[in-house]
């Protein structure tokens, strides 16, 4: 099955004030796949992550060199406007974060902050990004109530159906199952699953069952480069370097 | 992508421009405190084409409304310093040991008491406790001491203390809270009882912060005008007791700026006199916050 | 083993007596507060009844009520927080969302500092020089608010900026992930979640501003006025000053005292009811999170 390239990274490096915490990355993601970023805490993998909607943008000490060019344009362009990139780049974080709003309100939320009045068409999206995310039958009879009275795993899935709404092409997740039980967990995994039908997701994990369960394309960084990249069978089955073995054998990390 | 690339350069302009009024908001502050700089020093400086810095700053004598006038805030200067610092000797102890109590000694249930009482006790209007320290305290400490008045420099001082006493206790609060545990556990768990870890330890550790309260509790006494006003006495000579009547600066701009005719010697003089009042807090303030800065204590491996 | 125990029994009486210097001093705290609310309270009580809380003052201040210092002393407060909450809430927006660190945060922020440190005389002096002298607003309810305002921002911006602090990163990525802008995130998302911390900032400005007499005393307050105010360019009585007055320079001081301590216990309760408010709001505010 031969799928579009979606993003291409290109000699990319990242500086915290003067530590380099990326160095010339370049890797290609490919539209309607999974693709996994594992590797020990530290390696790079969440900044990577965080470069593909200009999260770091947050923090007052970065640089960034080199490209990453979605459909051909290069996001660290100063004229890109970061607001259109996050509108088509979503983001799923780490602890399920959603805003002390009602449940309607914060899937909601990104499209009156894109500009959208049509209330027929909130109400519309709201519920098929619910059902998207596979928590509709949970909450649709308490869908004004407040999103803090939700459990763990429903507020993360709550988090997903959130970025959904705005119908990116990418969505972004950040180790979006580590603050959550293990049955929560399967439930992201299956949902992760059925997204990949309609979207390019790119996903960091700690876990390396969870890489090998969810993902197409697993690449494994290691002090902040990027060390070896491959179909996630083969990596997990026959790795070419010796270090990536070591890694998902556990022998260091 | 292309989608919203032009709304893209209008939203960024209109995020700009909002980033730009805030900013510019942001800077009231500084602009109100150079506006006061300049009003006061353009209300008070036409003073010293009548006497010099010199004098006005040491002379003995402040007969403003005498003929001729007689402009020397000296015995002024001295009153404010005396009850600052003699509120001080009350204040310091009384604030830090509180601060002490609530961050080391006393159960939770009781900081919840206790840290509102502080505040509520901050909160105290000044023009109250004037009037409490006229009406109560004045004829208590008269008829004790046997002395011609209770409106003096102890009683002013006193008052003064329970008005600094929140200022000390709640940041040298915070500075002996900030204190790494594990300092105050490498010192328990080589056997030293609590106390000795407090003396040792804790005081040495939390020193900046607690120094920066008490200049910022000493700063809030100085430049407290209604107690002085109402309590210090009010007469302008260099006291030789704590219980001589004083007339600390505050209390005597406060007192005679209703009387002092518009942009006359006099009125120009309470304005000079303001500016030195001004530059005594400045300078307190200055040396607080340049201790806190470069004091600060980021961890335990800073030590 | 004889020296070692009664080295032992000496260290523990060594830390009883030091602990209990430290339960004293906060108990002598308590205490004056205490002492200073009974007297005001078992002294003037009395004074107060319906005639003293909804008539003006009569028989040259020796008789009546305090009506116009109360409505004075709301006004001015109220006219306060109309100055400093707008301005205090913007700095603080701008020191805690936009400003970068640098010398230009540096220098508002040692600004904020220093005008937190200006004695109450001083900010007295500034009014009447600036508000009612050069800007020509007279001793008026409009230089008084500004000048007890100007000397209420630093409180604002304090306490703003500690609830802007409080709000979550988590809550602003959330929202610029999904494609809002700075401003939309501040208005949406950061600033519902901090304001209930922002009113209680305000509720204490207010009653700051409330009980200050030094500022108000060259600006906006006088000895007394026959009416009610009706524009913000009048002269007004106030409680604070009329304490003052009433202490200080009236014509018959001890026998107005009653009147004295029954304004002073007016004045307290409105400004310790409001902190108590505040308190309690905000204990609450902190048991939610």
């Amino acid at each position: 099955m031969e799928h579009s390239l979606k993003i291409k990274i290109k000699n990319l490096d990242f500086y915290y004030g003067d530590f380099k915490a990326l160095h010339d990355i370049s890797m290609d993601i490919y539209a309607n796949q999974v693709t996994a970023f594992i590797g020990p805490s530290g390696c790079g993998k969440s900044t990577l992550l965080r470069c593909l909607n200009r999260m770091n943008d947050l923090i007052p000490i970065i640089r960034v060199e080199g490209q990453i060019l979605p459909d051909d344009q290069n996001i660290n362009d100063p004229n890109v406007d970061v607001v259109t990139l996050r509108h088509n780049v979503g983001m799923v974080f780490q602890k399920p974060n959603p805003f002390p709003k009602s449940i309607f309100e914060n899937v909601a939320y990104g499209l009156r902050v894109n500009g959208i009045k049509d209330k027929a068409y909130i109400a519309n999206q709201v519920e098929k990004s619910l059902i998207q995310a596979a928590i509709w039958d949970e909450v649709k009879d308490r869908i004004h109530d407040s999103a803090l009275g939700l459990s763990g795993g429903q507020q993360q899935r709550l988090c997903i159906a959130r970025a959904l709404a705005i119908e990116p092409e990418v969505v972004l997740m950040d180790e979006p199952a580590s603050a959550l039980d293990p049955i929560a967990t399967q439930k992201i995994e299956e949902l992760i699953h059925q997204l990949k039908k309609s979207y390019t997701i790119i996903i960091v994990t700690h876990n390396m069952q969870q890489a090998a369960r969810v993902s197409d394309i697993t690449a494994f960084f290691y002090l902040g480069k990027l060390i070896e990249v491959d179909d996630t069978k083969t990596l997990f089955t026959k790795p070419k370097l010796q270090q990536t073995e070591d890694y998902i054998t556990g022998r260091f990390g | 992508m292309a989608k919203g690339s032009q709304t893209g350069k209008s939203r960024q302009r209109r995020e700009g421009a909002i980033s730009f009024f805030f900013f510019f908001v942001a800077l009231t502050s500084i602009t109100i405190l150079t506006l006061i700089v300049v009003f006061l020093f353009w209300e008070g400086l036409p003073i010293f084409s009548k006497v010099s810095v010199h004098d006005f700053l040491f002379g003995r004598y402040w007969y403003p409304t005498d003929d001729p006038a007689d402009f020397g805030i000296f015995s002024l200067i001295v009153a404010s310093l005396a009850v600052t610092a003699m509120s001080a000797v009350i204040s310091i102890p009384l604030g830090v040991m509180t601060a002490l109590y609530l961050a080391e000694s006393a159960s939770a249930r009781l900081r919840e008491w206790v840290k509102p009482i502080v505040e509520l006790l901050a909160a105290l209007p000044s023009v109250v406790i004037g009037f409490f320290g006229m009406v109560i305290v004045a004829p208590f400490l008269q008829e004790i001491f046997d002395i011609p008045t209770g409106l003096n420099l102890f009683n002013a001082s006193l008052m003064l203390a329970f008005m600094s006493v929140p200022t000390i206790c709640s940041i040298s609060e915070d500075a002996i809270y900030s204190v790494p545990l594990e300092l105050k556990e490498a010192s328990l768990a080589l056997g030293a009882p609590q106390w000795e870890t407090i003396a040792r330890v804790i005081l040495p550790a939390s020193l900046s912060g607690i120094s920066t309260a008490i200049i910022l509790g000493m700063s809030r006494a100085i430049g407290e005008t209604m107690v002085v006003l109402m309590i210090a006495g009010g007469a302008a000579q260099l006291p030789s007791s704590i219980f001589d009547p004083v007339r600390p600066m505050p209390a005597s701009i406060a007192a005679e700026m209703a009387e002092a005719p518009f942009r006359s010697d006099h009125y120009y003089a309470l304005f000079a006199t303001g500016v030195v009042l001004f530059v005594f807090t400045l300078l307190f303030n200055l040396v607080s916050e340049h201790i806190s800065n470069k004091y600060r204590q980021v961890g335990a491996a800073t030590l | 083993m004889n020296t070692s125990s009664s080295l032992l029994r000496r260290r523990k009486l060594t830390q009883v007596a030091i602990f209990g210097f430290f339960r004293l001093s906060a108990a002598i705290n308590g205490i004056a507060l205490l002492v200073v609310v009974y007297f005001l309270v078992a002294k003037g009580w009395r004074a107060i009844n319906w005639t003293f809380l909804t008539q003006p003052p009569k028989e040259a201040m020796t008789e009546g009520g305090i009506l116009p210092c109360i409505v004075g002393t709301l006004c001015l407060s109220l006219g306060a927080i109309l100055v400093a909450l707008p301005i205090g809430v913007a700095s603080a927006i701008y020191l805690n969302e936009y400003a970068s660190p640098g010398r230009l945060l540096r220098a508002i922020r040692v600004g904020i500092n220093n005008l937190a440190g200006v004695p109450s005389v001083v900010f007295g002096l500034f009014g009447l020089a600036f508000f009612v002298v050069w800007l020509k607003m007279g001793v008026s309810i409009l230089a008084g608010s500004l000048t007890l305002g100007v000397l209420t921002l630093p409180v604002i911006i304090g306490s703003s900026e500690e609830a802007l602090r409080s709000v979550p990163d988590t809550y602003r990525e959330a929202s610029l992930g999904l494609g809002a802008t700075k401003w939309q995130t501040i208005y949406r998302v950061v600033l519902p979640a901090a304001l209930p911390g922002i009113l209680t900032g305000a509720i204490l400005g207010i009653s700051r501003a409330a009980g200050e007499t030094a500022p108000i005393m060259f600006t906006a307050a006088v000895f007394y006025t026959p009416s009610l105010p009706t524009s913000i360019f009048d002269e007004i009585m106030a409680l604070p000053y009329h304490i003052y007055v009433l202490a200080t320079a009236g014509t018959e001081i001890e026998a107005t005292r009653h009147l004295q301590y029954g304004t002073a216990l007016v004045l307290i309760v409105l400004v310790l009811g409001l902190n108590l408010i505040a308190i309690i709001y905000r204990a609450r505010l902190q048991r939610r999170m």
